[in-house]
């Protein structure tokens, strides 16, 4: 079997960093990151949602499955 | 002849489907799924077909499409071979869309890659491991069962329950369908692991275990650890050296349930031993025990790696269960949830938080919103957007999966009536030549190039 190479994303948590320090640094950084993305994601989220919310839920009716 | 070393894993999913026109429903599921598949009769000539990229794809109880991943022997490839899933049904969602514009109706297809609608219905994500014909069934039950019920702390996707106290934020979409441990049932009474003893392999070697528990994941890690760590159970569990505690619980089908209303993974439930204890305390078990195996018996590569996950996720639980956003489906929801009801100040039962909590499994990557936090890389991804377009297209090579595609590309190509399944290749012609395909290892086989050759 022949070895498969594969990129993961690495995510800024996971760069190289010199110390426990830096790591600490580096997380609070990437904590940072993470709220300041999601602030975004939270402002462009009603753009995107489907409207008349009750509605839409209400009709998504399937039958049961497996 | 069994090689173990390598595992054969599969993921099957039913995808939940609506159309509907300004938030109203314009098309039952029935219609949907006919629309929808079009496609695939045009080039299957049913609605029951094996793709190129040796998958299954077809229309199953209730008007759901089902996908069933190709055989892999990597958890990468369980992964992508997932992922092309959705990225095929959005394209049957692009193709129907455009068919009904051309027929004069308006409306716009969604499909849900979750678990449950909203009255109550749930269809399922089923995982299969090949294990050994030897296995000793009920021991295999004993020791698995547990850590299924435990797991859903990194696995699940999150639900959103009305209950007479009002809305609560539960851990696993499929908690409240499950009501058996093991038996051969599916939709009637659904179990946690389903007996029927159907290997796609031969018989006399092989058995699949197929547990139908898990939640339909968005989250690539979720998927990848969901598998790897289950795989780190099973291996264990072969080793006759090796001996599991008994943690029975007394009630399981009440565990599951107690375990996913509670989003602190912290809270005791009962062992039929009488003893107690919680969700995390049990994985923390589990994963004690593959963490010494490693050092005495050591796991392949991937399965370390998912041990590694494992044991991050474990951790971090240990600290604090909202840090895995990242990683875990029903955090990432909870957290976008809690604060979009607090920006808008509404509280989780509004429909909003509903929408949000259905919306998170779109597989359209504009309106999904799991697909937005991806985009933001708000969730850790272990396959790239084209390792997953190549695997719409391609097998993986290293399995059974691999002959399949590669008789299914040569006869659409010479245009040739074939039938296919997991084990059988066949031409329909006047001799009905088959190739009965019984090791899901073997990925090189004379026989079927043959059956190439002479098309």
């Amino acid at each position: 079997m022949t070895e498969k190479i594969r990129k993961s994303v690495s995510t800024p948590a996971e760069s190289p960093v010199e110390n426990i320090e830096d790591l600490a640094v580096a997380k609070n950084a990437h904590a940072e990151n993470i709220k300041a993305d999601l602030d975004h994601l939270l402002d462009e989220i009603d753009s995107i949602l489907e409207t008349n919310a009750e509605d839409f839920v209400n009709s998504y009716v399937q039958k049961g499955g497996e | 002849m069994q090689d173990f070393s390598r595992r054969i894993y599969g993921l099957e999913n039913e995808y939940g489907i609506m159309c509907t026109l300004k938030g109203q429903r314009r098309l039952s599921p029935d219609e949907v799924a006919r629309y929808l598949f079009r496609k695939v009769v045009t080039w299957g000539r049913s609605s029951n077909v094996f793709l190129p990229n040796g998958s299954r794809l077809y229309l199953d109880v209730g008007s759901h499409p089902e996908y069933a991943t190709a055989e892999c022997d990597s958890l990468f490839d369980v992964v992508a071979q997932d992922k092309a899933g959705e990225y095929i049904l959005n394209d049957l969602r692009i193709a129907a869309e455009e068919r009904l514009a051309d027929e004069g109706i308006r409306g716009e297809i969604h499909i849900y890659k979750n678990n449950t609608d909203s009255a109550g219905n749930s269809y399922g994500c089923h995982e299969n491991y090949l294990t050994s014909r030897t296995d000793d069934q009920t021991r295999l039950s004993d020791v698995v069962i547990p850590f299924l019920i435990t797991r859903q702390i990194f696995c699940g996707a999150g639900k959103l329950l009305m209950t007479a106290k009002g809305p609560l934020f539960t851990i696993a979409q499929r908690a409240e369908h499950i009501w058996e441990t093991a038996s051969s049932a599916t939709t009637r009474s659904r179990p946690i692991i389903n007996t029927r003893d159907e290997p796609h392999a031969d018989a006399e070697h092989f058995r699949r275990l197929h547990v139908i528990v898990g939640d339909s994941n968005m989250s690539q890690y979720a998927t990848f650890l969901k598998v790897g760590s289950m795989a780190c159970v099973l291996r264990m569990f072969e080793n006759p050296e090796v001996d599991f505690r008994d943690l029975t619980l007394e009630s399981p089908v009440r565990a599951i349930r107690e375990i996913s209303h509670d989003i602190t993974c912290k809270k005791k439930v009962k062992l039929k031993n009488g003893k107690e204890m919680s969700a995390l305390d049990i994985q923390r078990i589990y994963l004690d025990k593959a963490l010494a195996y490693s050092e005495n018996f050591g796991f392949n590569d991937e399965e370390t790696r998912a041990l590694q996950m494992w044991e991050h996720c474990v951790s971090t639980i240990e600290s604090d269960p909202l840090k895995l956003e990242t990683e875990v489906d029903w955090v990432a929801k909870y957290h976008l949830m809690v604060r979009y009801s607090e920006k808008h100040q509404i509280s989780l039962g509004d429909p909003r938080c509903h929408l949000i909590d259905l919306q998170y499994h779109d597989i359209d990557p504009a309106r999904g919103i799991y697909y937005r936090l991806q985009e933001k890389q708000l969730m850790k991804t272990l396959c790239s957007d084209d390792d997953i377009t190549a695997a719409t297209k391609s097998a993986p090579t290293t399995t059974r999966a691999h002959l399949r595609s590669q008789f299914i590309v040569a006869a659409q190509a010479k245009k040739r009536d074939y039938t296919v399944d997991w084990v059988h290749l066949k031409l329909n012609d006047q001799s009905q030549r088959t190739v009965l395909c019984k090791n899901p290892f073997k990925n090189i086989d004379d026989r079927v190039q043959k059956l190439i050759d002479s098309l």
